[in-house]
């Protein structure tokens, strides 16, 4: 019998033809924050043509910078940077002034001093576990350039083991370049990261 | 099967490692504990403006705090009473007028009650009923407020607010009083860090003053280093190297700082830092103070002695920095810390600045403090899955503090009581649950 009900209701039905709003569900008041989003957000870089081979001299020092720290040669890391370089890791995208916003990381030298002589301490206790990082770097832009100056955009992306964990973080570093003595050092490095604002299992014990 | 026997877990010096490891003493602490006490939920500045929101997290329950259009701020549990959505799907924001389920369109008011349910005739002739708070957001059982930090409890039974905090309250004072107009601002980030580990050790560590020269040994002797060759250069170093450096002081200075017991588990690590410079800033920020308040008041608060105040059982304040790190247990091995700085209303910027150098270098999550303390936590967290000894001692100084009026001082800073005065407040919370729940773990 309830073949034939089944049949009988399956043998009718409507069709829902002219949508009768175009806001679809009206009895939702469009007036709270997730029904308008930001269409677009993020730091766009520019890009400006630049002579080759001064592109490649950049992009060796930002591949040399990310071998010294995923190869622990911390005091050769620092070196990269001039007496008043500072390394700069922002909480969040929208922040512009690393002395007066809270930060992930805000180092001036002396202070990427007292870190590294941390890490290679003997009682450096976090440090007992296996720990190592990898770095990736993506194509290099450069923003900005003068005789003795140079601002960069990198993407890059790093993985880093810990006991038996694995982490990952990712973003760009925004390179201000100063020329000295010959040689590019860098005079601010932004590092914005993409999951600055996720939680953290466990911490970040050096400079990503 | 053998049953959980309080006296037998929680003795006066030592207590079992079940308490840090097992999962249905963890149920337990969620129930009897974290859903009953009166748990932090976040300052009114994080919620200026009507339906602006901050979720977290009390015990288990997922609630949200929101400031209504008359200015009142409700604690909800954010959760349809239709079919259990969230009605808040980020940390915060602005929900506009009301909540709108994002599944079938139920919305409600600010206050949690129902405003709308879509083809409400669907309901007719059933037991469903709008006038029924069932039909509506749940509220928590009660809200209070501090000095602008506001407080629920999931409980209606209970001490008040003032009860429960108690002598602990100076930790909102000690920051507000530091303003001269009275009152604090939240700065809007929060760092959020996880601990692979008991929320005990947190709060055990906080004031547990043996361990700085140990665990931090690293770090306060190479900021030592640099903080010298500062000041060899230039006669003084900025305060925030000295923030670091004081961790690796000798074991008998740590021991000369005393600790203050309080019912309820909280308590105080008194100063140590020596934060009152004679710098022009701080001696700007100090005439603003006796200008608002009178000498003798100003001089009250300007010299409290507090390094950081604890809250039992969640909750550090550091109040002469103006930060807090929170609390919220995930389960029996894991824990997330929620880390805010505040602004002191109406003081110099520079006070500011140099309170979030602290922020940057001890409470971020590059911290290089907190490194070595979860990475002692998740080893002590691992370490007590042996059976080789079932107890963790807190022997030291028993038999040596001083008890006036319920308050215990440590005659040795690295006294134990610290320890001994949580465990007394959480076999106080968990006592009535033993009265009824019986809870099977391995006890000799």
């Amino acid at each position: 019998m309830s073949k034939t009900e089944v049949k009988q209701a399956l043998g009718s039905g409507v069709v829902i033809e002219a949508v009768q709003s175009l806001t679809g569900a009206e009895s939702i008041a469009p007036d709270h924050m997730g029904r308008s989003r930001e269409s677009a957000v993020g730091y766009i870089p520019r890009d400006i043509t630049l002579e080759p081979t001064l592109l490649r001299q950049i992009e060796v020092l930002l591949a040399q910078q990310a071998v010294m720290l995923d190869a622990k040669r911390w005091s050769q890391w620092m070196e990269m940077f001039t007496e008043d370089g500072v390394y700069w890791m922002p909480a969040a995208p929208e922040q512009s002034d690393w002395a007066s916003q809270p930060s992930i990381f805000a180092e001036d030298k002396l202070l990427m001093e007292v870190r590294a002589n941390r890490l290679v301490h003997p009682n450096a206790w976090s440090q007992a576990a296996q720990w190592a990082t990898h770095h990736l770097l993506g194509a290099t832009l450069i923003e900005q350039a003068n005789p003795t100056s140079l601002s960069t955009y990198t993407p890059f992306q790093m993985m880093e083991v810990r006991r038996d964990k694995v982490r990952h973080f990712g973003g760009s570093y925004r390179h201000n370049w100063v020329l000295q003595g010959g040689q590019w050092k860098i005079l601010f490095q932004r590092v914005d990261m993409f999951n600055a604002q996720a939680s953290y299992d466990y911490v970040i014990q050096a400079w990503i | 099967m053998p049953t959980i026997d309080l006296d037998h877990l929680v003795q006066p010096d030592r207590v079992h490692r079940s308490v840090y490891t097992d999962p249905e003493i963890f149920d337990l602490e969620m129930e009897q504990i974290f859903e009953a006490a009166w748990v932090y939920c976040g300052h009114e500045s994080q919620v200026k403006e009507p339906g602006q929101f901050q979720t977290l997290q009390i015990g288990r329950q997922p609630m949200v705090m929101v400031r209504a259009k008359d200015g009142q701020i409700h604690v909800l549990y954010n959760r349809c009473p239709h079919r259990g959505v969230q009605l808040c799907g980020s940390h915060s924001g602005n929900t506009g007028s009301g909540f709108v389920c994002p599944y079938h369109a139920w919305s409600f008011h600010l206050d949690g009650k129902v405003r709308a349910i879509p083809l409400i005739q669907g309901y007719e002739g059933t037991n469903l009923n709008t006038e029924d708070p069932n039909f509506s957001m749940a509220r928590a059982a009660r809200v209070d407020n501090y000095r602008g930090f506001v407080f629920a409890s999931l409980s209606a039974q209970g001490p008040s607010l003032i009860e429960f905090l108690g002598d602990a309250k100076v930790a909102f004072d000690d920051m507000c009083d530091r303003s001269p107009v009275g009152e604090v601002e939240v700065v809007p980030v929060c760092h959020r860090v996880v601990q692979q580990s008991n929320w005990k050790f947190f709060m055990e560590n906080q004031l547990d003053a043996l361990h700085p020269s140990v665990t931090h040994q690293s770090t306060g002797v190479s900021a030592r280093r640099v903080e010298n060759q500062i000041k060899k250069t230039q006669g003084s170093a900025p305060l925030h190297y000295h923030y670091l450096s004081t961790f690796a002081s000798s074991f008998d200075q740590w021991d000369s700082v005393q600790t203050v017991n309080f019912p309820h588990g909280h308590g105080i690590l008194k100063a140590y830092m020596g934060l009152r410079p004679t710098d022009p800033d701080t001696l700007e920020h100090e005439a603003q103070l006796r200008l608002a308040y009178g000498e003798e008041k100003a001089e009250e608060y300007l010299s409290r002695s507090i390094h950081h105040v604890l809250i039992y059982p969640y909750l550090s304040v550091q109040s002469p920095l103006q930060q807090i790190r929170c609390l919220r247990p995930l389960g029996p091995d894991k824990t997330l810390s929620e880390i805010w700085h505040f602004r002191l209303k109406g003081a110099p910027e520079a006070i500011y600045r140099r309170a979030m150098w602290y922020f940057n270098l001890v409470n971020s999550p590059a911290t290089m403090i907190n490194a070595d303390d979860l990475e002692n936590w998740t080893r002590a967290q691992n370490g007590l899955m042996s059976k080789a000894n079932d107890w963790v001692s807190f022997h030291r100084n028993m038999g040596g503090d001083t008890e006036r009026d319920g308050v215990l001082y440590s005659n040795n800073g690295t006294s134990e009581v610290v320890m001994r005065n949580q465990f007394k407040a959480w076999r106080n919370y968990m006592a009535p649950a033993y009265a009824k729940v019986t809870v099977t773990v391995t006890t000799d």
